[in-house]
């Protein structure tokens, strides 16, 4: 999970929603508050004058999103409803007919279910193990630092390297895992052959992977709990456990929704290095293989089997998936917001 | 008083018991890989956990042999390229975004905005096709660092730093008759740096890290990043040598270390605390 994006990287921490209101801050603590005052700023912050030099500062972003951005995803839409070859260079129109074909397929079909599972899969255990470590980390414990930035380094590690760790470290002659389990049980497990084992690999690996990147931001959440909550609650004799869950964890609920937002995303998009190396999409279960995800399906058909309008139109229907992403978050993510102070 | 000493007493010794384990867990695949990229051949494919003497004579194979110091210097090539050049874009953009008022303005930064949905893996096949056809950019270092120039991620993050800035800083520079720019470089980056050392983390490490966009765009080898020389690595190298895998793996890791490490502070203070400036 890169913080994300950065193409327009998915995985950003800032707010996906397009729109000439401020936009809502990252972590939503005093989201509105802030956002009042960011308007009251934006004008007194009007300062210099001049009718092109603001277009000129805008000219270098504007540009290359409008080539690299804009017009790459027009190109999308129209290659979406042609059937076509990049490499050969023919297309044929053919209307809606590469989406019925998408939905009609049954390969499809299981690719968007498996997706489904390992996002939810990796978004609820990556949540959970970051916010419980998190919170542990926080405590003034001694080393408490140390802890946190060896919790927080697998952020710097890319996902085609957690692929290669990972790849050797379940490799079963010699990995490691391997050799403790037949020193300890006699058992050699073949990780990549078995498709409940293969899958179980690849969301492990993309909690792990992703474990630093929300670390970082429920640490940051939780050092901005003031300290009269969590000691009232202690004063009124609250266990650490009920502290926890009915104090602490409401107040993280704004991080906790954008970090599900942002995990979504990273998983749908970020998994294809990790996939590419540890399992290619296989092993084949059922339709097709079965870290198959969506992603990993759009490169192979464009980039394979050279179905340039397959392709596309699985982008479309991806982009779809966003959209729905970026809305939820915007309709609902300052909802239910608990301000600290 | 000794009950509440005692309940804290045994709670720190399960957080540390917990955290420990946590960061054993957590470390081990880097830990695996250091230990094995020290080993000899022999040594690899067995059992032994034992650290060896083998690092440089791995590192030798995978840097030379195998190519990796040329995928290496590539990918430096284009992660600095693209950190800077994001960070100049996305500050002389949010430099217009505050500090003056223009018609059209809500519109561009919507579209500035809207771009964040629209990640490379989506338009990967139109881009492959307007890159290679269209620019005729295949296998150049244009094709991995142009499109990654603009950065709606810090755009946005500059807007709202800049805006807690206060307004009296810009109108005394103005009444100094300092331009926009001569502000920029002499008042805001000056009181930016938290958030520019941010900034530059997250857009190396993602710099660093591309991998299916080169993978579908580089054909030839000498222009390559690390990440898929990485995965070519493995295709040829790991029947026979594991050791040099993961020498090759454990030197790809050094430079976005390095750079997180380095700028470890600025990171948690500048982005993830970003609200409390």
């Amino acid at each position: 999970m890169s913080l994300v994006q950065q193409s327009p990287n998915p995985q950003t921490p800032g707010p996906q929603t397009p729109g000439t209101q401020p936009p809502a801050p990252p972590q939503a603590t005093a989201a509105r508050v802030q956002d009042a005052r960011a308007d009251v700023a934006a004008l007194e912050h009007a300062t210099f004058r001049g009718r092109w030099l603001p277009w000129l500062f805008l000219a270098p972003t504007l540009i290359v999103l409008a080539v690299f951005s804009y017009y790459p995803a027009a190109r999308t839409l129209r290659l979406s409803v042609f059937r076509s070859n990049i490499i050969v260079g023919n297309e044929q129109f053919v209307g809606l007919a590469n989406f019925a074909d998408l939905l009609g397929s049954p390969v499809y079909h299981q690719v968007m279910l498996q997706t489904a599972v390992f996002v939810v899969l990796v978004v609820l255990l990556g949540l959970l193990c970051a916010l419980g470590l998190a919170w542990l980390a926080s405590r003034p414990v001694a080393g408490a630092k140390f802890y946190r930035l060896m919790l927080i380094y697998p952020y710097a590690l890319s996902p085609a390297i957690a692929g290669t760790l990972w790849l050797f470290l379940f490799n079963p002659e010699i990995g490691a895992v391997n050799t403790l389990l037949d020193a300890v049980f006699g058992i050699k497990p073949r990780w990549l052959d078995s498709p409940f084992l293969a899958f179980l690999l690849v969301v492990a690996a993309s909690v792990w992977k992703g474990l630093g990147y929300n670390v970082v931001f429920y640490l940051a959440a939780i050092q901005n709990i003031p300290a009269e909550v969590t000691e009232a609650a202690e004063i009124d004799g609250a266990t650490a456990w009920q502290g926890f869950w009915r104090v602490v964890f409401p107040l993280l609920s704004p991080m906790t929704f954008f970090l599900i937002f942002t995990n979504v995303v990273a998983s749908l998009f970020d998994s294809f290095g990790l996939v590419n190396i540890l399992t290619r999409g296989g092993p084949v279960y059922g339709q097709t293989g079965i870290t198959t995800f969506l992603v990993y399906q759009l490169y192979e058909d464009g980039f394979r089997n050279f179905r340039t309008g397959a392709a596309a139109a699985q982008a479309v229907l991806l982009l779809l998936v966003v959209v729905c992403i970026v809305v939820l978050q915007f309709r609902y993510g300052n909802r239910r917001v608990h301000y600290g102070a | 008083m000794p009950r509440t000493f005692r309940r804290v007493r045994w709670g720190h010794v399960w957080t540390h018991a917990v955290l420990t384990l946590a960061v054993l867990v957590v470390a081990s695949p880097l830990l695996f890989a250091l230990v094995k990229s020290t080993q000899t051949g022999a040594q690899v494919q067995g059992p032994s956990l034992v650290p060896g003497l083998h690092f440089l004579q791995n590192a030798r194979a995978a840097w030379v042999g195998a190519g990796l110091g040329h995928y290496m210097l590539n990918s430096a090539v284009v992660a600095v390229s693209v950190t800077t050049g994001k960070t100049l874009l996305s500050l002389l953009a949010a430099l217009a975004f505050v500090y003056f008022r223009f018609p059209l303005k809500g519109l561009a930064f919507a579209a500035v905005l809207f771009t964040l949905m629209l990640p490379t893996e989506l338009l990967i096949v139109a881009l492959f096709d307007e890159v290679s056809g269209g620019l005729k950019w295949a296998d150049s270092y244009a094709a991995i660092i142009v499109p990654f120039l603009a950065s709606a991620t810090g755009v946005l993050l500059f807007r709202q730093h800049f805006m807690n800035i206060p307004a009296s800083l810009s109108d005394a520079a103005r009444i100094d008759g300092a331009g926009p720019l001569t502000f920029l470089g002499r008042v805001l980056i000056p009181m930016s740096w938290n958030t520019i050392g941010a900034l530059a983390v997250i857009q190396f490490v993602s710099a660093w890290d591309q991998y299916l966009w080169p993978l579908v765009i580089m054909q030839s080898d000498d222009k390559q990043v690390i990440q898929v020389g990485l995965s070519k690595l493995i295709d040829v190298e790991a029947q026979s040598s594991w050791g040099g895998v993961m020498a090759g793996a454990v030197l790809a890791i050094i430079p976005p270390v390095l750079v997180f490490t380095a700028l470890q502070e600025q990171f948690s203070k500048g982005f993830a605390l970003g609200q409390d400036k």
